[in-house]
């Protein structure tokens, strides 16, 4: 038998390796094996450079950049601040309204300005519309990952009554410029309230069905209970946000803990992940918080509507938006996806010095090699979906 | 905890690793050496009252006066409470300690900061450009920045 410490070094055993009747360890030998940039459940372009051994990922090496466009020296070279906002639309094409939200918030926190209360409780309703929009396709394409289908259908077809409203209201079903900064580009048209709250009427019992149809389906419990389990210290230590971080057990939810807004005023209940079905932070327990938030949503957009006040959608701004020199501001909002931060600093002009966005899926995804480390390959697919990545954002 | 108190126990702690600070700003800042950034992150990040466990973001900044920067917006899950952390280092020669032995999310930032702005991290474990390819030219974000005419025969301004 060759000593180990003469091969070269991928050839040496990894705990784990496979032991022969007689005891003797077999030496399997690593593969490097690449998933995407064009593949169906890589949501998008992200190579994924997998090293196994056998059917057991040793390690995973995301290989990210493939949609950058720079969205940041973009952001530097527009001739004022409201032009970066359709540009933050593009981020997060899965979420547009909450992208362009916290660039506005940035924006009218350097400028000091109020909006007008109004203004809020529209933003609020989108926002959470389009935090189902989001969640909507979260679920139905990991249900797809796990290999069923017809919940992606059932998803579509209730995410599609979503954009319809965005559409009667701003033109746009994807990329709206309805958030502008000090208010909104439309005021709602008249049949909105009554048809959003149709809609809520609609989609409460909507829920329980995909969760019949998915969330307790016996075979999806068994590919994502215990799989791709993240802790609780190092969900923090990454930084991770949003249901990646609720559903670790974390009870963090921006709109609560750090609140903008008006949030404050409304009741609702930030969803965690309880470990119902295996351990605590596993895929299950992800996938659970998007569908129990889904209805927090309703919760928080039938308040809005039954409270939402009359006045005026465009808070009074000056004719050039130029913030002080040398004022910075660091905003942080919760998409469906988690944290979205803009860090914005003026030198006093009308375009902003420095822009950088700090994208949830950017940051949730740095910790996927974590928690991949010691699955079987099969799983990778549905761990890589439960991070519910968008890789306009990862990439901007 | 207040800005200001933080301030004082990092100066009690670290002498003149603390340069500067602005503290009636809207979001308080407090500059550190370039080549201390690591120890105290380390520090705020394990002292009991502090606990400033979550980095939220890690930004580097070109301020186009002949000096980089890196800027860190912490927080801290269980106290709720926020800090900034500013250090800079000379364009021409820009080394700063990494903190990504501090928080895991760490590295990621760096290395986009290295890729954009060029900021060469001491002891960070994996320095590689993450959003541009390996063999581009030059670090998009920088001021000065002028793009590559040709990228593997294909024209690069469009």
């Amino acid at each position: 038998m060759i000593e180990a410490k003469t091969l070269p070094t991928n050839y040496v055993t990894k705990p784990g390796a496979i032991k022969s009747s007689s005891g003797k360890t077999l030496r399997t030998e690593e593969m490097i094996v690449n998933m995407g940039p064009q593949h169906p459940s890589t949501h998008g372009v992200l190579r994924l450079e997998i090293i196994i051994d056998g059917e057991i990922i040793n390690d995973v090496i995301p290989h990210i950049g493939y949609l950058h466009r720079c969205f940041e020296k973009h952001a530097e070279h527009m001739t004022n601040y409201q032009q970066v906002i359709p540009y933050a639309d593009r981020m997060d094409y899965c979420s547009a309204i909450t992208n362009e939200w916290a660039f506005a918030l940035a924006a009218e926190r350097m400028l000091k300005i109020e909006v007008p209360e109004r203004v809020e409780y529209i933003r609020v309703i989108m926002a959470e519309l389009q935090r189902i929009a989001s969640h909507l396709i979260a679920v139905g394409t990991y249900g797809i990952d796990a290999g069923a289908f017809t919940p992606f259908l059932y998803c579509f077809i209730d995410r599609e009554k979503i954009l319809d409203l965005f559409e009667m209201t701003c033109g746009a079903r994807l990329l709206y410029n309805y958030v502008w900064i000090g208010g909104l580009s439309h005021d709602l048209p008249p049949k909105f309230v009554e048809q959003t709250k149709e809609f809520c009427t609609y989609f409460r019992p909507r829920i329980k069905m995909i969760n019949d149809l998915l969330t307790y389906n016996e075979i999806f419990v068994k590919r994502t209970a215990n799989v791709g389990v993240l802790p609780k210290d190092v969900a923090i230590n990454y930084a991770a946000s949003g249901p990646m971080l609720r559903g670790s057990g974390i009870n963090w939810d921006l709109r609560r803990d750090d609140p903008y807004s008006v949030y404050d005023k409304l009741e609702w209940e930030p969803q965690i992940g309880k470990g119902e079905v295996g351990a605590v932070g596993d895929c299950w327990d992800r996938h659970i918080v998007r569908m129990r938030e889904m209805e927090q949503s309703l919760n928080i957009i039938e308040q809005a509507l039954a409270k939402l006040p009359e006045g005026n959608v465009q808070a009074a701004l000056p004719k050039r938006i130029r913030p002080d020199k040398d004022a910075e501001v660091y905003v942080r909002t919760e998409t469906p996806r988690g944290e979205l931060g803009f860090y914005v600093v003026s030198d006093g002009t009308a375009s902003p010095f420095r822009v950088k966005a700090r994208g949830p899926a950017f940051v949730n995804l740095s910790v996927l090699p974590e928690i991949s480390r010691g699955a079987m390959l099969a799983d990778l697919v549905l761990i890589a979906g439960s991070v519910d990545i968008v890789l306009g954002e990862v990439d901007r | 905890m207040t800005a200001q108190d933080i301030h004082d126990k990092l100066k009690a702690a670290f002498g003149d690793a603390v340069q500067e600070a602005k503290l009636d700003a809207m979001q308080p800042w407090i500059r550190i050496a370039p080549n201390r950034t690591a120890e105290v992150c380390a520090w705020l990040h394990d002292q009991p009252e502090m606990k400033l466990d979550y980095l939220m973001c890690l930004s580097g900044m070109d301020y186009n006066n002949g000096k980089l920067g890196v800027v860190y917006h912490l927080s801290s899950i269980e106290h709720k409470h926020k800090i900034v952390l500013k250090t800079e280092c000379p364009k021409d020669d820009p080394h700063v300690l990494t903190v990504s032995g501090v928080w895991g999310t760490a590295n990621w930032h760096e290395r986009e900061a290295y890729d954009m702005y060029g900021i060469i991290f001491d002891g960070h474990p994996d320095l590689r450009r993450l959003l541009m390819p390996d063999d581009w030219d030059g670090h998009p974000l920088r001021k000065d920045y002028k793009v590559q005419e040709f990228y593997h025969g294909m024209k690069v301004p469009y």
